[in-house]
């Protein structure tokens, strides 16, 4: 096989298809949806750990259902259950874009949902770094349960919870692709999409979408890890 | 911290007042969300008889809903085992005395960690198709294993390694001290040990492999969530459907998560109770009795 042919063959790929659009709708899904868990994920994390016995037990429950369903079927449920059988509407009807947009708000409805549960669990391991001395000692000056929270639990379990968050944002990241199954034209559809075209350079465009995952994952790890460690609370 | 225990000293009764009010307005607020997502759906004629009733037939359960388990149970069951052996090889891998074996691990394991497992499972698909390697009816199964082995298998290569390096440095001191050679140590002296030790970690993450062998719905594999859609589309009912396939995903999910749960909790007694691990052959009944400090119920810790 003659190399430059391929690689002409290859790069041919680029004047068809926007890589880089597909790219920035990925990391579009990927904010949208860390923005939307991580909102949903601090309103369940709070529960968990509420004084009111209903609040965490409900807490609990949402955490159990949606940690052990797949995404996927969260996703597919979004798309053909809430907007084809339910008929929710997150889009203008009258737009142009109306298709792309719903769907991509439905990808990032099921996005949110399914990750909340790990960043309620990520901010509640974060509280669990805590010492207990420190609960302690603020008690013992007088402050009462808010205050605590407030000025001594609240700010260290941020800085213990950055880790995990980091985790789950990777994992955010890549299960993005995911939308590609209710039609978002992400990373993930555009390799397809690419593939059928062109089969004889299967394994270049892979590479290449690999690539751009690994650009954007590793980064984001290095960067979590670098932020934990700065912002550790010194023991 | 276990924030129950300090966060909340003992509750005079105006606390005790206020959490009983707060109990009440919160148990309200949970019916009203509930009651509206009935009312939702009763309003869209999700909760009739009808599209329920299938589910009280043996058909749908005998030719829908078993056959996409025993698809999703498969694919599970194969990868668990594939991505063991990948972790192994690349875990120890990770782990060697050479350089470039070290380098060629971290590599691997770090590159098939960061790429989605979807992306592999539409390559290996697409890629696998035209070579015609494997049967047409086998393609999307292999797909399906291959992406889950090759990102759980990184994930469980990293398991080993930290399980490795986790142990008590005397471990390998030891090891060497008797003149074992450094494979020799790794192999009977840190492996069996990390492995036991990675257990919990190793079962939370058939969860997983079980959860995302989902994918394979959308390169059409045979398995729970694509049966779930077809009794949908043939009896008209989708989101009963979906609801009692999530259902099952769940109840097997939530099993293995608490079976994880109590093999962790076992270890750690294990460890801080400072018993010797059972020792396999005879064993003095005097000596014996008081052993299983591991799985009696007479610690409440």
């Amino acid at each position: 096989m003659d190399i430059g042919q391929y690689i002409d063959d290859f790069t041919s790929l680029f004047s068809q298809y926007d890589v880089l659009a597909a790219f920035r709708m990925t990391i579009a899904l990927t904010l949208a949806s860390a923005v939307g868990s991580l909102l949903i994920g601090t309103v369940v994390a709070i529960m968990r750990v509420s004084p009111i016995d209903s609040l965490r037990g409900a807490g609990a429950l949402y955490v159990n259902i949606v940690r052990n369903t797949p995404l996927t079927l969260i996703i597919v449920f979004c798309s053909l259950g809430l907007f084809y059988s339910m008929g929710l509407q997150l889009a203008d009807r009258e737009s142009p874009t109306f298709l792309a947009d719903q769907n991509f708000r439905l990808a990032v409805l099921g996005l949110s949902v399914y990750h909340a549960a790990f960043a309620a669990e990520a901010l509640r391991s974060g509280i669990n770094t805590v010492p207990k001395g420190q609960v302690e000692a603020a008690r013992s000056i007088g402050l009462g349960f808010l205050q605590s929270m407030r000025i001594v639990v609240l700010p260290q379990a941020f800085r213990g919870a950055i880790a995990p968050l980091g985790n789950t944002l990777i994992a955010l990241t890549k299960n993005t692709t995911v939308a590609s199954a209710i039609g978002v034209a992400e990373a993930a559809a555009l390799m397809k999409v690419m593939i059928e075209f062109r089969p004889d350079v299967i394994i270049a465009i892979f590479l290449l979408f690999a690539l751009g995952f690994v650009v954007i994952v590793l980064p984001t790890g290095v960067l979590f890890t670098w932020l934990s460690r700065r912002l550790a609370v010194v023991r | 911290m276990n924030e129950q225990e300090v966060l909340f000293d003992a509750p005079g009764p105006r606390t005790k007042r206020l959490v009983a009010i707060g109990n009440v307005v919160a148990v309200l607020v949970l019916a009203g969300v509930a009651w509206l997502v009935v009312t939702a759906l009763a309003q869209q004629g999700q909760l009739t008889a009808q599209k329920w009733q299938p589910f009280t037939t043996s058909d749908v359960w005998l030719y829908n809903i078993l056959p996409g388990l025993r698809g999703t149970l498969v694919a599970a069951a194969i990868s668990i085992v594939t991505s063991l052996a990948f972790g192994l090889v690349f875990g120890i891998g990770r782990l060697s005395q050479h350089r470039w074996g070290r380098a060629i691990s971290t590599t691997v394991v770090e590159f098939f960690r960061s790429v989605p497992v979807l992306l592999m499972m539409v390559f290996f698909w697409e890629f696998l198709g035209p070579l015609h390697i494997v049967p047409g009816d086998q393609l999307p199964l292999v797909a399906v294993v291959l992406g889950l082995t090759l990102y759980n298998g990184s994930v469980v290569a990293e398991l080993v390694r930290s399980g490795v390096h986790g142990l008590p440095r005397g471990q390998r001191e030891a090891g060497l001290a008797v003149g074992l050679t450094e494979s020799t140590t790794l192999r009977t002296i840190l492996l069996p040990q990390a492995l036991v030790a990675m257990l919990p970690s190793l079962i939370s993450q058939l969860v997983v492999i079980l959860k995302d062998s989902a994918l394979g719905y959308i390169i059409s594999y045979f398995e729970l969530l694509r049966q779930g859609r077809q009794i949908g589309t043939t009896y008209q009912n989708l989101i009963p459907a979906l609801i009692v396939v999530g259902a099952i995903f769940i109840v097997l999910n939530y099993t293995l998560s608490r079976v994880a749960e109590t093999v962790a909790h076992r270890l750690r007694r294990r460890a801080a109770g400072g018993a010797p691990a059972p020792v396999p052959g005879p064993v003095p009944a005097a000596v014996a009795a008081p052993a299983p400090t591991d799985r009696g119920p007479e610690r409440t810790d």
